[in-house]
């Protein structure tokens, strides 16, 4: 799942990968016309609005890919980089970027592209953004507060008016279409002509617009991939259909006495029930988390035997189907609750004497299984423990 | 012959173009587009370089350089930029638009467009690293991703050079228009 970097791609990779983006975006604004200041400032004066076109565009489009690809569980949105949302710094940064714009007729990205054409200005432009930036490291100590001031962190606009994702974006591409219609509009009447509206190109944008309003209402009426896995794995476990390899407790005992290096043993309940009783050696990933990225690694390993253990034998089941969806690891699900192998095996002393020579067998067993799992859970405790892997947010932004 | 500039690309095409390089930047790094934030990078250099004790006593210098430990150059956004200078050049070579030139509304002096446009930069420079991103890296990628800071940010940066539009039209549009 993307984010490629740094699990799929290395970062070192990404530096090479950062050029060839850059080319596409420095492509992509000099092609729409950004390299030239007087197409740029046309916007604020009405007579040409290429800027905002393209902006909105582009910001639309990359909007609905982002959902698209949420939605299809191929990007983790969770820990793509979100700018943070600090009020203040947003309002009067912008402001001051906002006379910049005016005055210097070009954006940092736009003046690059303009001096990488020749444009004498743009090479101006970037010159005295360098002693913008500098007269900001400068003066930091004066400007720190309101730099720091009102963090409301990685908020998201659709969470903060309260809708979803989805309906946003639906919302942004119905304006953006409205935005569109009206500044051209505004831009034939400011350059006086009288542009008719060519069929075809109406027949044109109206397809473009309806191919984005279709991918987004698709997201909303359709499951996600994570919703059709759990649909799948609930209908075979009512029908069975599904191919469930199951290990008893005593087996599993057994083996974890003998190698207990071949295998995983995974509890899928809570953290707070795995704290009051597990299975030695076993590692806890809640039911709901083992599809998480910083997990996969246990369901797509091929050395160990994944066995599952929950609350009930359902949940082992759950739990295996779901790592047989993701990955190929061997797995197995124990076809006892983690509080029946408590039972059987460590408060086996409160339960009735053995009456037959088998049952004795088992007794003895359990009760040696019992002392030596707990002092082999001892001696790898500090071996054995998983290394946390920790998935964080991608660090971005213009720092 | 001289060859005449070709035409700029329909502006929703170049939008959809743009949009799709920044979502495969999404999809390849987790993260948006930038400009600024190279800018930033050379002036880290920049200070680091030619007055090392400068650097080493300001906090805000020291605090730079203990996130980039591998130097201010080695950022994301740097060799971004650099990728920019290349494909914005190689379009213009393609479309016939590469020339040394100066930009300027209708009557401005050229010192006066020099002068407005290293001030502008000046600002916007300034302003960027206040908001902590530019039109790039702020508006553009944080809409994108539906950043509120995002989008307040390109909504102020709007906002105020319509605000100031007016101000300043003798920069721009002849008194005739």
């Amino acid at each position: 799942m993307a984010p490629l970097v740094p699990h799929i791609i290395s970062n070192e990779f990404n530096f090479i990968l950062a050029i060839i983006i850059g080319i596409g975006f420095g492509f992509a604004l000099e092609q729409a016309g950004f390299g030239s200041t007087k197409k740029l400032v046309g916007l604020f004066y009405g007579y040409d609005f290429t800027v905002l076109k393209v902006f909105m565009t582009a910001g639309v489009t990359a909007m609905v890919g982002v959902i698209l690809l949420n939605h299809m569980e191929l990007l983790d949105v969770s820990i793509i980089y979100i700018n943070p949302t600090f009020l203040w710094a947003a309002l009067i940064g912008g402001g001051i970027m906002g006379g910049g714009f005016i005055i210097g007729g070009f954006c940092p990205g736009t003046s690059v592209c303009a001096a990488a054409t020749g444009k004498v200005d743009g090479m101006a432009f970037v010159f005295g953004a360098i002693l913008g930036v500098f007269a900001f490291g400068e003066s930091f100590p004066l400007i720190k507060d309101m730099y720091y001031a009102e963090n409301w962190g990685d908020l998201l606009v659709f969470e903060m008016m309260g809708l979803s994702r989805e309906v946003f974006g639906l919302i942004m591409v119905i304006g953006a279409t409205v935005i569109f219609i009206l500044v051209q509009k505004i831009e034939n009447r400011v350059n006086g002509k009288k542009v008719p509206w060519l069929k075809s190109d109406v027949k044109k944008y109206s397809v473009a617009v309806g191919l984005a309003i279709v991918v987004i209402v698709l997201t909303m009426i359709t499951p996600t991939r994570g919703e059709l896995m759990h649909q799948r794995i609930e209908e075979s476990l009512v029908s069975n259909a599904a191919d469930i390899k199951t290990m008893d407790a005593d087996k599993l005992a057994y083996e974890l006495m003998h190698q207990y290096y071949q295998y995983n043993v995974i509890d899928v309940r809570s953290k707070e029930a795995f704290e009051k009783f597990h299975i030695p050696t076993a590692i806890n990933v809640p039911l709901n988390e083992l599809n998480k990225q910083e997990n996969r690694y246990l369901l797509q390993q091929n050395i160990k035997t994944n066995v599952f253990y929950g609350d009930d034998v359902d949940n082992a089941k759950r739990a295996l189907l779901i790592s047989k969806y993701y990955g190929k690891a061997e797995n197995a699900a124990l076809s006892a609750s983690a509080n029946d192998f408590n039972v059987q095996f460590f408060q086996i002393a409160e339960q009735n004497a053995p009456a037959t020579k088998d049952e004795m067998n088992t007794y003895n067993f359990r009760v040696d299984a019992a002392t030596k799992l707990t002092e082999i859970a001892k001696a790898v405790a500090n071996l054995d423990k998983p290394v946390v892997k920790k998935v964080s947010r991608v660090k971005g932004g213009c720092s | 012959m001289i060859e005449t500039p070709k035409k700029y690309m329909n502006p929703y095409l170049a939008g959809f173009f743009l949009g799709f390089v920044l979502l495969a930047t999404i999809y390849i790094s987790g993260r948006g587009l930038g400009a600024s934030g190279a800018l930033k990078s050379v002036v880290m250099q920049t200070v680091q370089s030619v007055t090392p004790s400068h650097a080493e006593s300001v906090d805000y210098y020291k605090k730079y350089a203990d996130q980039h430990p591998d130097g201010p150059l080695k950022s994301w956004l740097f060799f971004e930029v650099i990728g920019v200078i290349i494909g914005a050049f190689l379009s213009a070579v393609i479309s016939n638009r590469v020339s040394l030139k100066l930009e300027k509304g209708v009557g401005v002096k050229n010192s006066t467009r020099i002068a407005a446009a290293i001030f502008g930069g000046a600002l916007f420079g300034f302003g960027s690293q206040i908001a902590r991103g530019c039109t790039s890296g702020s508006a553009l990628s944080g809409m994108a991703v539906m950043s509120f800071g995002g989008i307040i940010t390109m909504l102020s940066i709007f906002g105020m050079a319509y605000a100031l539009a007016f101000f300043f039209r003798k920069l721009w549009i002849n008194k005739a228009n």
